[in-house]
């Protein structure tokens, strides 16, 4: 089995996996990293999309083994110092969520979202978020919550990442 | 999934000499393959990861050639300047494959090769008459390398290097969205050249991408929405599921090139 290293959520960490092994699997199994979830588990839905290398990606569509040396950042990695991040805390003032399984999914999307769109209209949102399915149809509070969440970044050049 | 070796060449001649392994199959961006991989619908020995050979990334015009390397993400190609500038119809269709995080994985090459009957790229490389580079050295005309469903020019162990574009006046690509799948239920890509037109069609015909002569000709003698007045593609031979029927499908031929050309202005 070969051996991966990589960056999660700024710790070194490494594993012995199988070439089959998904990066969702080694997050969650092999780093107890289990706030990624895995809706579909057919690269549909979305609620397993970490970054890799700051750009989204579905992590039960990867290769753990194709993630060697990356840097990995997961839902666990937004808050800091039990802060909160910019886009968490839009989703918990905006009701963002009603069951909460998608959410992990759906902030990382967003994070990836404000990104490459600092200002991104309610169409784009809407059609950056075709990847994220939530089955309790919370989309509108979603959308509202990736506003204010780019309105926020805006306003604090300084935190944004 | 049935377990395989991965092999991660870091350049052309490694991941040649790796795809000699016992049922090597090679690995792009994985965004079908894996899915395919995890219904159990194929067992390699290995899978040889081509997103690591920094040769096979890239874009770059020379002249009215934009050549595009095999591994380049969709993200990429959507996000090219130089796509951009050249192709802009070419940038718009990768930014609207499948949704953002597969598009950051997904690349121009693994589309190709894999030539789905509803994936967008066969119609661009089919409507612009592409050239597809091969790990064997061979360059193969569009016409020539997509020859049915899921089946192309490329011999066993043959890598798709390269896709190079010729630059046209103009070119539109229209695509019916299968809103579950995010395939094309129906894409038509147009082409405007100097010495005529290109009309390729995806997701709807049973053969796979196709080029609909009738209206190449149509529109290559004059190239217009009036050209087209009256014409209509037959049913026959085109793609009947829950989503659409074959005369739905051609009918959904007819307007998406006229949208194409209308858009081409």
């Amino acid at each position: 089995m070969p051996g991966i290293s990589m960056t999660v959520n700024g710790k070194p960490v490494s594993g012995e996996v199988e070439g089959r092994t998904l990066l969702v699997q080694f997050l969650r199994e092999d780093l107890g990293l289990t706030g990624t979830h895995v809706g579909c588990d057919t690269s549909q839905c979305g609620a397993c999309t970490v970054l890799v290398n700051g750009e989204s990606v579905k992590a039960c569509t990867m290769l753990a083994a194709t993630a060697d040396g990356a840097q990995v950042r997961t839902i666990e990695g937004e808050a800091k110092g039990g802060a909160m991040s910019v886009v968490q805390a839009a989703f918990q003032e905006h009701h963002g969520l009603q069951c909460g399984f998608c959410t992990p999914g759906m902030v990382m999307s967003i994070t990836d979202l404000l990104r490459v769109n600092a200002e991104p209209s309610e169409a784009q949102v809407r059609e950056w978020l075709k990847g994220n399915i939530c089955r309790c149809t919370g989309y509108h509070n979603i959308v509202k919550a990736a506003l204010a969440a780019a309105a926020e970044l805006r306003a604090q050049p300084v935190a944004a990442e | 999934m049935y377990d395989f070796q991965l092999a991660r060449p870091r350049s052309l001649p490694e991941a040649v000499e790796a795809m000699q392994a016992e049922e090597a199959q090679p690995l792009s961006g994985g965004q079908t393959l894996i899915p395919t991989l995890k219904a159990r619908l194929g067992a390699p020995g290995t899978l040889v990861d081509l997103t690591g050979i920094a040769e096979l990334k890239g874009i770059s015009r020379s002249g009215d050639v934009l050549r595009i390397g095999g591994a380049t993400r969709h993200a990429d190609v959507a996000g090219s300047a130089e796509v951009q500038g050249a192709i802009p119809a070419l940038a718009a269709l990768a930014g609207k494959i499948g949704d953002p995080a597969v598009r950051n994985r997904g690349t121009i090459g693994g589309s190709l090769a894999n030539n789905d009957p509803a994936a967008c790229y066969p119609s661009a490389a089919l409507g612009l008459g592409a050239t597809l580079h091969t790990s064997a050295g061979r360059a193969i005309a569009a016409d020539d390398f997509f020859l049915g469903l899921f089946e192309t020019a490329l011999e066993e162990r043959e890598l798709l290097t390269a896709a190079a574009f010729p630059v046209p006046l103009a070119a539109d690509y229209q695509k019916f969205e299968q809103p579950a799948s995010r395939f094309a239920l129906v894409g038509v890509f147009v082409a405007r050249f100097a010495d005529g037109a290109r009309v390729a069609v995806t997701g709807a015909s049973e053969g796979g991408v196709f080029r609909w002569a009738e209206a190449e000709q149509a529109l290559s003698a004059d190239f217009s929405l009036s050209a087209l007045d009256g014409m209509s593609h037959p049913a026959e031979g085109m793609i009947g599921d829950l989503h659409g029927s074959p005369r739905y499908r051609a009918h959904l031929v007819g307007v998406l090139t006229r949208r194409a050309v209308a858009a081409c202005g």
